[in-house]
């Protein structure tokens, strides 16, 4: 338990200097060095998949912010509106808030049933599925509809960057578009 | 810089590099196969894979990676990751339900066991390991050519 707290500690530390330093760069390895101790958290508590995820993940992340962050400030275009901002988020945090303690009451008791659908997929998963690693059971057999959902997802990400970095969406003032630059892209 | 960059970098990195990307692409293959039996599986398989991509275009520049797997290459296999995904889930339909098992389970602890889950893995690995390596490529890409509209701006100026 004791490494539990330290990798903790460590990934407080790592968030808050990334938030507090000026310098870009380092705030982008501070953030890597929080992820990595949150990949290692994951190895303690014995998820090996979700562990695995998160350390890849957070190298692609890190590749994309030093690349992405190191040689130029995006301007921060919220100023200005602050008011209606405050506004709209205060009645979007009251709505959710009243939804939600209306929805709670519906809900189970806290830890209640203990383990009630894992334990069936713990001992119905191999005969049912076939699937030694009890993890790809769950997400590509009994809740393969949400993998679907989380694919659709990224594949809606991709879209969505592809859509908005496209050569042709930053054309200058007095540009052309061309038919050959649609084709490059 | 963005010259020097698009050439690569320097000659121990790219000793490296065609050193060990074919290493990393071998274990996301690894990861993606073995989804069903060892931690890991599509979405951790794919990251990987795209990433020895991703190496290889850091190292050696645009060009290089772009010989290995194009724009457009890139775009198809994303595509086909998708539907091979949803039709898998779709032949469910022949035997009753949505993401039905319809394959022989096999023996535990073999390589072709668990019907639809080793399919289902490569083609999410095939959508995410693509999808990855597209949104890097836009975003490495876009920075490249700010670059170079900047340049062109100094110029114009002067």
């Amino acid at each position: 338990m004791v490494e539990l707290y330290v990798l903790l500690v460590l990934m407080i530390i790592g968030a808050l200097i990334a938030i507090e330093i000026k310098d870009l760069l380092s705030s982008v390895i501070a953030v890597g060095a929080a992820g990595l101790a949150l990949s290692i958290i994951f190895l303690i508590l014995k998820a090996p998949d979700v562990a695995i995820t998160q350390l890849v993940v957070e190298i692609l992340a890190l590749i994309i912010l030093v690349r992405g962050t190191l040689k130029r400030d995006l301007p921060f275009s919220t100023t200005g509106r602050w008011l209606l901002n405050t506004i709209i988020t205060a009645c979007f945090v009251v709505i959710f808030l009243a939804v939600g303690m209306k929805c709670f009451k519906d809900l189970p008791e806290f830890g209640y049933p203990i383990m009630k659908v894992a334990g069936t997929y713990i001992q119905e998963g191999l005969q049912k599925t076939g699937a030694v690693n009890l993890v790809a059971s769950v997400i590509l057999d009994f809740r393969a509809y949400d993998t679907l959902g989380e694919a659709t997802i990224l594949f809606t990400a991709v879209i969505g960057v592809l859509a908005i970095v496209r050569k042709i969406g930053r054309k200058k003032v007095d540009e052309e578009i061309r038919e050959e630059d649609e084709e490059e892209i | 810089m963005s010259r020097e960059r698009e050439k690569g970098m320097s000659l121990i990195v790219k000793t490296i590099t065609r050193l060990t990307v074919g290493l990393i692409f071998l274990y996301g293959v690894y990861i993606v196969t073995h989804g069903h039996l060892s931690p890991g599986g599509g979405f951790a398989g794919g990251v990987i894979i795209a990433l020895s991509f991703v190496h290889l275009m850091l190292a050696y520049g645009k060009e290089k990676a772009f010989e290995k797997l194009s724009r457009a290459a890139a775009s198809l296999f994303e595509d086909a990751g998708a539907i091979l995904f949803l039709s898998i889930a779709l032949l469910g339909f022949t035997g009753g339900y949505f993401f039905l098992n319809f394959i022989s389970k096999g023996q535990p602890f073999k390589l072709f066991s668990a019907g639809i889950i080793l399919p289902c893995n490569i083609a999410i690995s095939l959508k995410v390991g693509a999808g990855i390596f597209a949104i890097v490529v836009a975003l490495v890409l876009l920075e490249f050519e700010l670059e170079e509209e900047k340049k062109e701006e100094k110029k114009g100026k002067r």
